[in-house]
C-alpha cells in the first residue's frame, strides 16, 4: 500500500532513492540537554499507513523525540539522522514540518476558546482569493473536514463551548485540512472519557484506512494493544524494542517489563531503619474541584503522613499530585474545595495562603524551580532566605550579616557549588537550583515538607546529595511527602507510597512489598473494569 | 551591603584592565551618570554657563521635586509589574483641593495631613482594584486619569486658577532652609550640612569596599577607588557650595531627601521591600514562598498615590496657585525618570536612589532647553528619543549580562 512521494523536491545526494515501505526513520538520534542525556542513540522507524504507539515511563524521551520530529529542537541541537519519505530531511521549526505532511497534536491543544471551529481548523492557514480570507469557501471546507472525523457540531460554535473530547478531533481536522501524511498524537485519551477515547480511537483506525499514517504516545496500555500495529518502547533515552503486533501476540506484561526492566542500584543511599512515629498529616475525603478547567481533579483523596518518613505519591503526569499539593498549601490556583478535612500536627487546618500553611510547619518545594521555585535575577542568599526571612528580622530591618551567614551556611549544608551566596540563580546549573530551592525550605524548618519532583533534570551526582539530605531530614524527624513520575526513586525512597490516577488514590503499598511493575499497571488503571468517567466537562451550547 | 544589584563581579571572571572590568560590569549604572554629565556639559556650554549658575541649579531642584516623589513611588509600581498613568491628575486634583482648603482658611498644618490623608484613599480604591479584584493595572489608573481629571475640574470650574497666599505653603517649593549663622553672602548651615553629606558619602563607600572585600568580591584598586571617592565627595562639596552661594538648601530637596531616604530604607532593609522584588522577579514563586502579593501590591498603589498628592502639594506650592490643567503629564515624566534610572522593563530590578537620577536627566533636559529658548515641540521628540534610547540600551545591556 506505498503511496505516491511526492516528486517535487530534489534528491540530497546521500538520501535514498527507492519509494521503501518506510516513511519516517529516525536513526542515531542523541539529544543532550547540558550534561543530560535526554535521548542516547534511539533509533525509530515508521511504515507508510501504520498505526504506531510509542510507550514508555515518564522521562523516557518520548515527547524529546517527537519534538525533534515536529521542528521544535531544530536541526543541529541534536545528532543523527532524520528519513522521511527516503529522503535526509532537516527541521528548523513546526512549519518545516507541516510543510511536508507532519503534524502533531499535543496534550495540552493549541487552540484559541474565543474563535470559531471553523476559523480555529484553517488558523495559520486561511483559505484566500487573493489576499483576502474567503470565508464561505472556509465554512464549507470546515464542515467537510468535521464530517470526515465524524464530529457533529456546528462550525460556527465557539471552541471555549466544546468538551475537551471535541476539541480533540477538531485539532485533528485541523491536521487534515493541512493534508498530514504523518499524524502525531501526544496522549490524546489522557483527559477523555471512555466514549470519547472508543471514538477517537475509531476514527485513528479510519483514518488508517485513507493512508494517514499515526504515531500515538500513549501510558494506556491496553488501548495501545488495541489499536497498534507497531508498539516502539522507549527507557531512559534508549529503544528498548520495536514489537509488530500483528507478528505475534503482544502482552500488556510484555510491555511494562520492557519499559521498567531494571533493578535497583545503589543511587539510593540507606538511612538507618527507625519505626515511623505518630501521625503527623491526616488527609480526608479531599474532593477539589477547579473551575478553570470546569471538572474535579481530585476525588476522596485520603492519605496520611507520620512523622519520620517518606511517603512516596507515585502516579503518571496529570494524575492530580502537584494539583493536590498546591490545593493544601494556601491553594493559589483558587480551586473550589468541595469537601474533605485536613488534620495537621493534632489540628484541624485549612490554608487560605501559603504564609499559613508555611507558619503552621509546611513546605512545598515546586515542581518547575524556574517557573514557580526561584527567583532567578536574585542570588543564592535572597532566594535562600525568602520564606522565612522573619527569622532575620529584628524590628523593621532584616540583618544582612546574619542573613549572609545563615545563607552561607545553607550553601555549605547544601553543597550548592557557586562562588559566593551573591551568585544570582538564573545562572547555575539545575542541580544547585534545585539544592537553592531546597535551601530556601529546609531554612524555613517545616514539619512536612513535600517535594514534587525532587529531582527531575539534574544530573546523577546532585540526586544522590538530594537523595542523602532527604534521609538526613526524616532522621532528624521531619516528614517528607514525595511527588515523583520516576517508579525507581519512588521505590528507592519511600517507606510507603500511594498511586494516583485520575486524581484519585487508586492504590498504597509499603515500598517493599511494591514492584516497578504493580505501581504502573495501577497507575495505568489497567486491570481496572470499574472505572466511572469522571470528567464532566461542558458540552456544546452553541 | 546591597540588595539589588550585585556589587562588582566575583573573582574568577577578573580579566582585563582593572577600571574597564568594573566599568563594564557596572555600564547600566555608569551609563546614566554619564549621561547626567553629558547634558550638564553641553547646556553648560550651550547656554554661556547660564545652566551650571547657583541660581540655575536652585531652579533645577525645585523644578524636579515634584517629578522625583512621584518618580520614587512609580519605581515600586513598575518594579512590580504593574504602571499607574493617573499620578498626574492625583496630583493635580490634590494640589487643587489644598489650594482651595488653603483659601477657605483652613491652617496649612492642618491642610497638608488632610491632603496626603486623601491621596492614600485613592491608592487604596485604585490599589483594591488591582490587587484584589484583579483589573489589569493599566485600565484601572487609566480609568483614573480620567476620574481625577474630571474632579481637578470640578474642584477649579467655580473659580478657575486658585491663587495661594499663604506663605508657609509656598515656601515648600520656593523657600530655603533658615541660616542660623547669617554669614556674609554665604549660607552657613547649608555649608555645613554638605559637608555632613559629603562625609556621609565617603563613609558608605568605605563600607561597602569593607563588604565586598569581606564577600571575596573584586574590588577597585586603590587609585581607582581614591578618584572615584575624590570624585563623589568633590560632587557634594559643589553642589552645596553653589547653593550656600545663592540662598542656601532649598525645603524641596529637604522633602525629596527624605522621601527618598525613607524609601530607600523600606527597599533594601526591610521584608516588605524584598517582598518587592521578589514579586517583580518572580510573582509566583514569591506568592508560594509565602509573600503576599495581593498586600504588597495594594501597599504599593497606596503609597504611589500618598507620593502622587506629595507631588501636587509641591507643584501647587511652586506655581503659588492651582490651575486646571495642572498635572498634564507628570506620568509621563515620573515613568520616563524610573526607566532612565534603570527600573528593568520586565520588573523585579529598580532603586530610588538611580530614578532619582533619571528625573534630574529629564528635568535637566526640560530646563537647559528653556533657557536654550528650545521649542517645546522639540523638546518632547528629544525626550522621547532619549527615554527609548536608554531602554533600549538597558535591554540590551541585560541580554548581554
Amino acid at each position: 500500500m506505498h503511496r505516491k512521494g511526492d516528486t517535487a523536491r530534489s534528491e540530497p545526494p546521500s538520501a535514498r532513492t527507492e519509494p521503501s515501505e518506510w516513511l519516517l526513520e529516525m536513526r542515531g538520534i542523541v539529544k543532550m540537554f547540558r550534561s543530560v542525556r535526554a535521548l542516547d542513540n534511539v533509533c525509530f522507524a515508521v511504515k507508510r499507513g501504520e498505526i504506531h504507539c510509542l510507550v514508555g515511563e515518564n522521562g523516557a524521551g518520548k515527547s524529546t523525540l517527537m519534538k525533534i520530529l515536529s521542528g521544535a529542537h531544530p536541526y543541529g541541537s541534536y545528532e543523527g539522522d532524520i528519513f522521511y519519505q527516503g529522503r535526509e530531511t532537516r527541521l528548523n521549526g513546526a512549519a518545516d514540518s507541516e510543510k511536508i505532511g507532519i503534524a502533531i497534536i499535543y496534550q495540552e491543544l493549541a487552540q484559541f476558546p474565543e474563535l470559531t471551529v471553523y476559523e480555529n481548523i484553517f488558523i495559520g492557514h486561511e483559505l484566500r482569493d487573493g489576499g483576502v480570507i474567503n470565508w464561505n469557501r472556509t465554512l464549507v471546507e470546515a464542515s467537510k473536514l468535521l464530517e470526515r472525523v465524524r464530529l457533529k457540531v456546528n462550525p460556527r460554535a465557539k471552541i471555549k463551548s466544546l468538551g475537551v473530547g471535541k476539541r480533540q478531533l477538531i485539532e485533528i481536522a485541523k491536521a487534515l485540512s493541512k493534508n498530514v501524511k504523518l499524524l502525531i498524537l501526544d496522549e490524546p485519551t489522557a483527559a477523555l472519557n471512555d466514549d470519547d477515547s472508543d471514538n477517537l480511537l475509531c476514527l485513528i483506525r479510519e483514518l488508517k484506512g485513507q493512508g494517514v499514517t499515526c504515531v500515538m504516545i500513549s501510558h494506556k496500555l491496553r488501548e495501545v494493544l488495541a489499536i497498534a500495529d507497531t508498539i516502539t518502547v522507549l527507557r531512559d533515552g534508549v529503544t528498548v524494542c520495536s514489537m509488530d503486533t500483528r507478528a505475534g501476540a503482544v502482552t500488556e506484561s510484555d510491555l511494562i517489563r520492557n519499559m521498567v526492566g531494571r533493578s535497583i542500584d545503589d543511587i539510593y543511599p540507606k538511612r538507618a531503619q527507625s519505626q515511623p512515629g505518630d501521625v503527623l498529616f491526616a488527609l480526608r475525603g479531599w474532593t477539589v474541584y477547579d473551575p478553570m478547567s470546569e471538572r474535579e481533579i481530585l476525588r476522596n483523596v485520603s492519605i496520611d503522613a507520620r512523622k519520620g518518613e517518606i511517603v512516596g505519591l507515585a502516579g503518571l503526569m496529570g494524575a492530580g499530585r502537584t494539583e493536590l499539593a498546591l490545593s493544601l498549601f494556601g491553594n493559589t490556583p483558587g480551586y473550589r474545595l468541595i469537601s474533605g478535612s485536613l488534620e495537621f500536627k493534632g489540628k484541624l487546618a485549612r490554608f487560605a495562603h501559603p504564609r499559613q500553611a508555611i507558619d503552621a510547619g509546611l513546605a512545598y518545594v515546586t515542581e518547575d524551580r524556574k517557573k514557580n521555585g526561584l527567583v532567578l535575577i536574585q542570588d543564592i542568599r535572597f532566594n535562600a532566605t525568602l520564606s522565612a526571612l522573619r527569622k532575620l528580622t529584628s524590628g523593621m530591618i532584616v540583618n544582612g550579616n546574619e542573613e549572609i551567614r545563615a545563607a552561607e551556611g545553607l550553601k555549605k549544608a547544601l553543597n550548592i557549588k557557586a562562588p559566593s551566596v551573591f551568585q544570582v540563580t538564573g545562572n547555575l546549573s539545575g542541580g544547585n537550583q534545585q539544592k537553592t530551592s531546597l535551601a530556601k525550605w529546609i531554612f524555613a524548618k517545616p514539619d512536612l515538607l513535600i517535594l514534587d519532583e525532587p529531582t527531575r533534570g539534574i544530573d546523577v551526582g546532585a540526586k544522590y546529595e538530594i537523595y542523602t539530605l532527604m534521609n538526613q531530614l526524616v532522621e532528624q524527624g521531619m516528614s517528607i511527602i514525595m511527588i515523583s513520575s520516576e517508579l525507581l526513586e519512588i521505590l528507592g525512597m519511600s517507606d510507603r507510597l500511594y498511586v494516583m490516577a485520575e486524581g484519585r488514590i487508586v492504590g498504597e503499598t509499603s515500598a517493599r512489598d511494591a514492584s516497578e511493575q504493580s505501581i504502573m499497571s495501577m497507575a495505568t488503571l489497567s486491570g481496572r473494569d470499574d472505572r466511572t468517567t469522571h470528567d464532566q466537562t461542558r458540552e456544546e451550547t452553541a | 551591603m546591597n540588595a539589588q544589584t550585585q556589587i562588582g563581579i566575583p573573582h574568577e571572571k577578573r580579566g582585563g584592565p582593572p577600571i574597564l572590568s568594573l566599568l563594564k560590569a557596572n555600564i547600566r549604572e555608569y551609563a546614566m551618570y554619564i549621561a547626567l554629565l553629558v547634558i550638564f556639559i553641553v547646556f553648560g556650554a550651550a547656554t554661556n554657563g547660564l545652566f551650571l549658575s547657583p541660581r540655575n541649579l536652585t531652579d533645577l531642584i525645585n523644578q524636579t521635586g515634584y517629578v522625583a516623589v512621584l518618580a520614587v513611588g512609580m519605581t515600586i509600581i513598575l518594579i512590580i509589574k504593574h504602571i499607574d498613568l493617573s499620578v498626574g491628575y492625583v496630583a493635580g486634583f490634590m494640589g487643587a483641593v489644598a489650594a482651595m482648603l488653603l483659601s477657605r482658611g483652613t491652617h496649612v498644618l492642618a491642610v497638608i495631613p488632610i491632603i496626603l490623608a486623601l491621596g492614600i484613599v485613592i491608592g487604596m480604591y485604585q490599589g483594591f482594584l488591582v490587587a484584589k479584584v484583579k483589573v489589569p493595572a493599566f485600565v484601572t489608573t487609566l480609568a483614573g486619569m480620567f476620574i481625577f481629571r474630571g474632579c481637578l475640574s470640578r474642584v477649579t470650574t467655580a473659580t478657575g486658577t486658585i491663587i495661594v497666599r499663604d506663605t508657609v505653603f509656598r515656601s515648600f517649593s520656593n523657600g530655603f532652609i533658615p541660616d542660623w549663622f547669617h554669614g556674609n553672602g554665604i549660607h552657613i548651615l547649608t555649608l555645613m550640612i554638605g559637608v555632613l553629606g559629603a562625609l556621609a558619602v565617603a563613609a558608605s563607600q568605605f563600607r561597602s569596599r569593607r563588604n565586598m572585600r569581606r564577600y571575596d568580591f573584586k574590588v577597585s584598586s586603590p587609585s581607582t577607588f581614591a578618584g572615584t571617592l575624590a570624585l563623589s565627595v568633590a560632587l557634594v562639596i559643589v553642589v552645596f557650595w553653589m547653593l550656600a552661594h545663592y540662598k542656601g538648601l532649598p525645603w524641596t530637596a529637604v522633602i525629596v531627601g527624605v522621601v527618598l531616604l525613607i524609601y530607600h530604607f523600606i527597599l533594601s532593609k526591610t521584608p516588605l521591600g524584598r517582598s518587592v522584588y521578589a514579586i517583580g522577579g518572580n510573582t509566583e514563586a514569591a506568592e508560594l514562598s509565602g509573600v503576599n502579593v495581593a498586600k504588597v501590591t495594594f501597599l504599593a498603589f497606596c503609597s504611589m498615590s500618598l507620593l502622587a498628592a506629595l507631588s501636587g502639594i509641591l507643584y501647587t506650592s511652586r506655581m503659588a496657585s492651582a490651575t486646571p490643567t495642572a498635572g498634564l503629564g507628570f506620568e509621563m515624566d515620573a515613568i520616563a525618570s524610573s526607566y532612565i534610572g534603570g527600573v528593568s522593563v520586565s520588573g523585579g530590578v529598580g532603586k530610588v536612589t538611580n530614578t532619582l537620577v533619571g528625573a534630574l536627566v529629564i528635568i535637566s533636559l526640560t530646563n537647559g532647553m528653556n533657557l536654550m529658548g528650545v521649542d517645546i515641540s522639540f523638546q518632547y521628540m528629544l525626550k522621547g528619543a532619549i527615554f527609548i534610547l536608554a531602554v533600549a540600551f538597558d535591554i540590551i545591556s541585560r541580554r548581554q549580562a
